[in-house]
């Protein structure tokens, strides 16, 4: 069998992948690249990422059996990997502390980060914190309006947010308003990108700070059931949740991936965050090239998902090419599946998931139906839903 | 030779510098940029630099950004910057015409079908901003073979191995960006940018031209004193911004009779 060997030297991942960026970040990620190739492998960076993880994120993140809901989807057996038990509340922590760690390595006072939902904002400002470094995050004024207590746990951790108005004024505006400021301020600044996507190094190397979900998961499959899933179940938006927990897995071939986008009011209405199940065209974006939610004349078009997490025109290229070799297998969920899934899971297992990993869950209960009870899914948690409730209550006509 | 390199030819017998102002195309409406493009060459341009609107102008500071989503705001694509440019050699056929901007609308389009029309729409040289050189080398073939000059840019913190494998590539001129950051940050400084381009100079003989940090007439002459062509991008589209329809025109010559004249006085 041949072993999985991606991306190649210059971020290729198959076609996807690359960096496509203006001459002037060039040596920026240059420097980046030489110096994450020194720390990747080497013990004494592995070991401190690895303490961090332990004693300041509270790794590992428990493998849970969902037992009542399973019963009552009366399938497969439902299993979440726990990454909203972390720190933070969400796996976007894992890639922050491996980032800001190569921060200080290179000797870098300032990171900057874009921030969606507000996830990797938090876990970015809360890492900037513990290291002493200054922070800085981009938020499209949109998202800013609809993650207030994000915003505001920020800026108690320190960080200055800076909301963006250029655009949709969504994640995709904020990451461009980043990459201005990382050009503009490379020698003192780390640019900590929250997705496996950007130029090379980046969706290589937020992969591999995210594969601790997977390399846990496999050994506390092994423990729990004596064997790994039939199927391994993760939401898709940028995709380093699923890339975190897919990687360890790509090699078992018996496993079966599935990566769930967002079909925001559906896929047919053009309303949604779907690029890979949509079939998008092709391009060039944010330094790599993927699918791409664009018009025909190659301009991005604006997003929906009821999850801002998952409200991206683009996809990490290695999704791109897992779909094309047919190793994973893309699905996406509406809002209104989502909504479901997040009810039900608060109400049959005490767990407030986040919209994000909703969308995994919906898909998962889905698929579980279809299956008998001696099938295993295993389904990343990638975060959990406190952050939602404002948006969830709103839906609901509620006013808090 | 191509309309690019023989304007330089001409222009270095008369011992002149070329200037070369950047508009985007679309912007503020679509019915003014082939005006503008023959107003700015009456004033004293060139060459002239059009920008492709994109959705997502990531090398690009607020100023042209905002020109990009006035043009979209008229829907105007690629197909529709080729239409101004063959609408433009209806009249001038001896200026160059540079389009700037991003690789998806010309992914959107076809890399050949793109060079193909390009050609056919009179267009002379193509500068596209997040292609780097390792990354587009069919691009650059297909450019080259209908003799489209491909642009580069060079950045303050380019290395020198870099430098070489760029220029190699590179037709036309090449496109010194004189400060880290993007299009229309703080002025550039004048010493840094004279060191850096001996530097560049002793790798090729393409003329250099410097942009990105050009924000007045004076610095225009200094540049001027340096470099084969100044480029000047959000100080012309902050004009266009500030302008009335009416008086669109007349202030963009202005500014170009004025920046003309500081080159020239060198």
């Amino acid at each position: 069998m041949q072993v999985y060997d991606m991306p190649d030297e210059r971020g290729h991942f198959g076609p996807y992948g690359g960096v496509f960026v203006a001459e002037t970040l060039i040596e920026a990620l240059e420097e980046l690249r030489v110096m994450y190739e020194r720390y990747r492998h080497d013990p004494e960076f592995l070991a401190e990422f690895a303490y961090d993880l332990k004693h300041f994120v509270g790794r590992p993140s428990p493998v849970y059996y969902a037992q009542r809901l399973s019963e009552k989807i009366g399938g497969a057996r439902i299993y979440f990997k726990r990454e909203d038990l972390n720190h933070t509340g969400a796996h976007k922590v894992n890639n922050t502390v491996g980032q800001a760690l190569l921060a200080k390595r290179m000797g870098k006072p300032r990171v900057i980060a874009e921030t969606g939902a507000g996830q990797h904002g938090v876990a970015t400002a809360t890492i900037a914190a513990r290291l002493g470094l200054e922070c800085v995050v981009y938020m499209g004024s949109e998202d800013v309006k609809r993650q207030a207590p994000n915003v505001y746990r920020m800026k108690l951790l320190g960080a200055t947010v800076v909301p963006v108005e250029s655009g949709s004024k969504t994640l995709k505006d904020a990451l461009n308003e980043a990459m201005r400021d990382w050009v503009t301020n490379v020698a003192d600044t780390f640019y900590i990108i929250g997705t496996v996507a950007g130029p090379h190094p980046y969706p290589m190397m937020v992969r591999d700070f995210q594969s601790v979900i997977g390399i846990e998961a496999k050994q506390q499959m092994q423990e729990m059931i004596g064997r790994q899933p039939d199927a391994v179940v993760a939401c898709v938006g940028g995709g380093s949740n699923a890339m975190g927990i897919f990687y360890p897995y790509i090699d078992e071939e018996n496993v079966k991936l599935i990566g769930v986008e967002a079909a925001g009011y559906g896929l047919e209405t053009g309303k949604h965050a779907a690029p890979l199940t949509a079939n998008s065209p092709v391009g060039v974006l944010h330094g790599n090239r993927t699918y791409l939610m664009q018009d025909k004349n190659g301009q991005i078009v604006e997003t929906h998902s009821v999850s801002a997490g998952l409200d991206y025109p683009g996809v990490g290229p290695e999704h791109a090419w897992l779909k094309d070799i047919h190793r994973a297998e893309y699905v996406a969920v509406t809002d209104d599946e989502a909504m479901n899934a997040f009810h039900t899971m608060c109400r049959t297992e005490g767990i407030i998931p986040a919209l994000e990993s909703s969308h995994a869950i919906a898909y998962a209960m889905k698929l579980a139906a279809t299956m008998s009870p001696e099938k295993v899914l295993l389904v990343n948690l990638s975060g959990r839903g406190d952050k939602d409730i404002n948006t969830v209550a709103r839906l609901s006509g509620i006013e808090l | 030779m191509s309309r690019i390199q023989s304007t330089f030819a001409a222009l270095a017998q008369q011992k002149k510098k070329a200037l070369i102002p950047y508009i985007t195309a679309g912007d503020p409406h679509p019915k003014h940029t082939v005006n503008l493009m023959h107003a700015l060459v009456n004033s004293g341009a060139n060459m002239l630099e059009l920008g492709v609107p994109f959705s997502d102008p990531m090398a690009d500071g607020p100023v042209i950004q905002r020109a990009s989503e006035r043009a979209l705001a008229h829907h105007v694509g690629l197909v529709d910057v080729l239409q101004m440019v063959r609408t433009f050699r209806e009249k001038d056929t001896k200026t160059p015409v540079i389009l700037m901007g991003y690789a998806n609308p010309v992914e959107a389009m076809g890399i050949e079908n793109f060079a193909d029309q390009a050609k056919a729409a009179g267009v002379d040289g193509v500068l596209t901003v997040d292609y780097p050189p390792e990354e587009c080398g069919d691009f650059v073939s297909l450019l080259k073979s209908r003799e489209l000059d491909p642009i580069f840019l060079l950045s303050p913190t380019t290395e020198a191995s870099r430098i070489n494998t760029i220029v190699r590539q590179a037709s036309g001129f090449v496109y010194y960006v004189s400060l880290k950051g993007v299009t229309g940050s703080q002025n550039l400084d004048i010493a840094q940018v004279t060191e850096r381009l001996q530097s560049i100079r002793s790798k090729t003989s393409l003329p250099i031209g410097v942009g990105f940090g050009v924000r007045d007439a004076e610095t225009a002459r200094q540049v001027a004193e340096i470099a084969d062509a100044i480029v000047v991008g959000s100080r012309m589209v902050q004009e266009v911004e500030n302008s009335t329809e009416q008086a669109l025109l007349g202030n963009l010559a202005a500014l170009t009779s004025e920046l003309r004249a500081a080159i020239d006085s060198n």
